[in-house]
């Protein structure tokens, strides 16, 4: 079998107190969607984190191409070409839009320019709004510049923590459409999903966990018609 | 009515020292803000070092001035300031090194932090003292004035003169200079936008790979620079005494907050609000009065609000109003 492109095998850890992540493995194969969705307090963010290093793992490992990743630190995973996108806080308030891209590809030393055209182009709004402060816009907007800040170093993996929490549900359309035509560029992306139904909805592979362990892993579509996932997770 | 003359009065004895104290003031206060912004405490050390940092300056100044090095009409000791500033920089690099660093690294309270700095701060006065004594140093040469009160009464035939001092002059060409090179840096730059970065979000800025050591370094050097600007342009204009460097603290930090913590503007602004009120409060008008009013209308007091002993208390009197009824300042910075 070959190796998925990112994978975190059988995740065992927590914040320090008790084990949240009970052998846990989300994978996500190149240019594909995975979504991790589930109830309140399953571990759906801390599984996340655990991937990108923001955690100790007691047992299990994260590899990225076949290369063991577990002991990097979350910078150092970013050189490796993986970006994430915080739930909260994840802006530069009081700085311009075109600033907050700069400083997402702050560890680039080459040109950005090519770069910043294609988050541009990626969200046309953002260039109108390149001179004012990202804290003045309005949420769905904010979303735009953190997912175009991570993609500001070009990974090769996106990892988008609730990406629609808080915005209306238009502007949840249409994020979940740049996030399909990112993946469709050949990023990856990994995400965690409070609106389950509709992120299922365009996921090539959908975890659903409980208590920090793989309940049901299947394909978006199967999962979506399996009866006892609807019954139990998606409200019927 | 003279108005004329009332202007030039008041331009003499009110308007160009607050003004140059102002710019003073406003040096110091930008250096309050970025630690603020930056380090997130309150830096309690920050007059007293500002005071050893002149301290350093002065020395450079009598070893230039012992072998006759000179640069007339300007004083000596703007040659000594790059030495002020490596020997400043040095200073507050060590003494984060020695103290701040640790707290950082087991993330303390900023209060814990504020009394860190009140730790430096006692350490900081002890060496300035030793090396200065607690008496007052003239250090001022060169030129003394740009024009004096004769020269300005000749030209203009006026009653009354007007003179502009060398060290009025320097300090607010050399105050406006930093700040445009502040702001350039802070804007513009690569390091400038990755502090600024830092002090918006901290955790996003490791994230995007800044390396919030060297932030920090950064903003420890050009503190050092702004304290022993502000410092040595107060020491020329007023003479050196540690005390008095200590009491700038006060009016300072009313500055700072006044313009709104973490905002550099607002830190400018405020500095020039706090100088102007204490020198308008504590100012005796009545020679203004005497020159605006009809005749026969003149005052008979000195028309002095406070006298000049309490300009501590005007300024007090700012911060607390400002704490009380905006304590985000002019600029909506942080609340302390």
């Amino acid at each position: 079998m070959t190796q998925p492109f990112l994978i975190g095998d059988g995740m065992t850890g927590g914040y320090g107190g008790a084990d949240i992540l009970h052998n846990c493995t989300i994978a996500v194969e190149k240019g594909e969607i995975a979504v991790i969705v589930g109830p309140n307090g399953a571990g759906k963010s801390t599984a996340m984190k655990a991937v990108f290093g923001m955690l100790k793992l007691r047992e299990g490992s994260v590899r990225l191409q076949g290369e063991d990743i577990t002991t990097l630190s979350p910078q150092a995973r970013v050189s490796k070409g993986m970006g994430f996108v915080p739930q909260t806080s994840n802006i530069f308030p009081s700085m311009t839009v075109e600033e907050n891209l700069e400083m997402g590809a702050f560890i680039r030393r080459d040109e950005i320019r090519t770069t910043m055209e294609q988050v541009y182009e990626l969200f046309p709004i953002l260039r109108d709004k390149r001179r004012q402060a990202a804290g003045e816009l309005s949420g769905g907007q904010r979303q735009q510049v953190a997912v175009g800040r991570a993609l500001m170093t070009k990974p090769s993996v996106l990892m988008l923590d609730e990406p629609t929490a808080g915005v209306s549900p238009i502007v949840m359309d249409e994020l979940f459409d740049r996030i399909i035509e990112i993946a469709r560029s050949g990023i990856s992306i990994l995400m965690v999903e409070q609106n389950a139904r509709q992120a299922l909805n365009i996921a090539d592979k959908g975890y659903v966990l409980v208590q920090g362990e793989n309940r049901y892993t299947d394909t978006g579509q199967a999962l979506l018609a399996d009866p006892e996932v609807r019954k139990s997770f998606l409200g019927g | 009515m003279e108005p004329l003359n009332a202007l030039v009065s008041l331009a003499n004895f009110m308007l160009i020292p607050a003004f140059a104290y102002g710019s003073q003031l406003a040096l110091g206060a930008l250096g309050i803000t970025l630690i603020y912004s930056i380090l997130r405490f309150a830096h309690f050390a920050h007059g007293d070092t500002m005071a050893l940092g002149t301290a350093a300056v002065i020395g450079g100044t009598f070893f230039l001035q012992a072998r006759g090095i000179s640069i007339d009409p300007l004083p000596t000791a703007i040659l000594a300031l790059p030495f002020g500033i490596v020997v400043m920089a040095g200073y507050l690099l060590a003494a984060d090194r020695l103290v701040y660093r640790y707290y950082r690294k087991v993330k303390a309270k900023p209060m814990i932090f504020v009394m860190a700095s009140l730790g430096v701060m006692f350490v900081t006065n002890g060496i300035t003292r030793l090396f200065m004594g607690v008496g007052e140093t003239r250090f001022e040469d060169g030129q003394r004035f740009i024009f004096t009160v004769r020269d300005f009464r000749e030209a203009t035939g006026l009653a009354e003169g007007l003179a502009l001092r060398n060290a009025q002059a320097l300090t607010i060409v050399t105050a406006l200079i930093v700040m445009v090179v502040l702001f350039w840096f802070l804007n513009r730059t690569r390091s400038g936008k990755s502090m600024r970065a830092y002090s918006d979000n901290e955790d996003l800025a490791l994230l995007s790979g800044i390396n919030p050591e060297r932030v920090v370094m950064i903003t420890w050097v050009i503190t050092a620079i702004l304290l022993v600007l502000a410092g040595t342009l107060y020491g020329l204009d007023k003479g050196f005494r540690p005390f008095n460097y200590f009491q700038l603290l006060l009016p300072m930090f009313a500055a700072a907050i006044l313009g709104g913590l973490g905002s550099p503007i607002g830190a400018i602004v405020g500095a020039y609000v706090v100088a102007f009120a204490e020198m308008g409060i504590t100012y005796a008008w009545r020679r203004v009065f005497t020159y605006l009013m009809p005749e026969g209308l003149e005052p008979e007091s000195m028309m002095q609000l406070l006298p000049v002993d309490y300009k501590f208390a005007v300024t007090f009197a700012i911060l607390v109003i400002v704490l009380l009824f905006r304590p985000t300042g002019i600029f909506k910075g942080k609340v302390l």
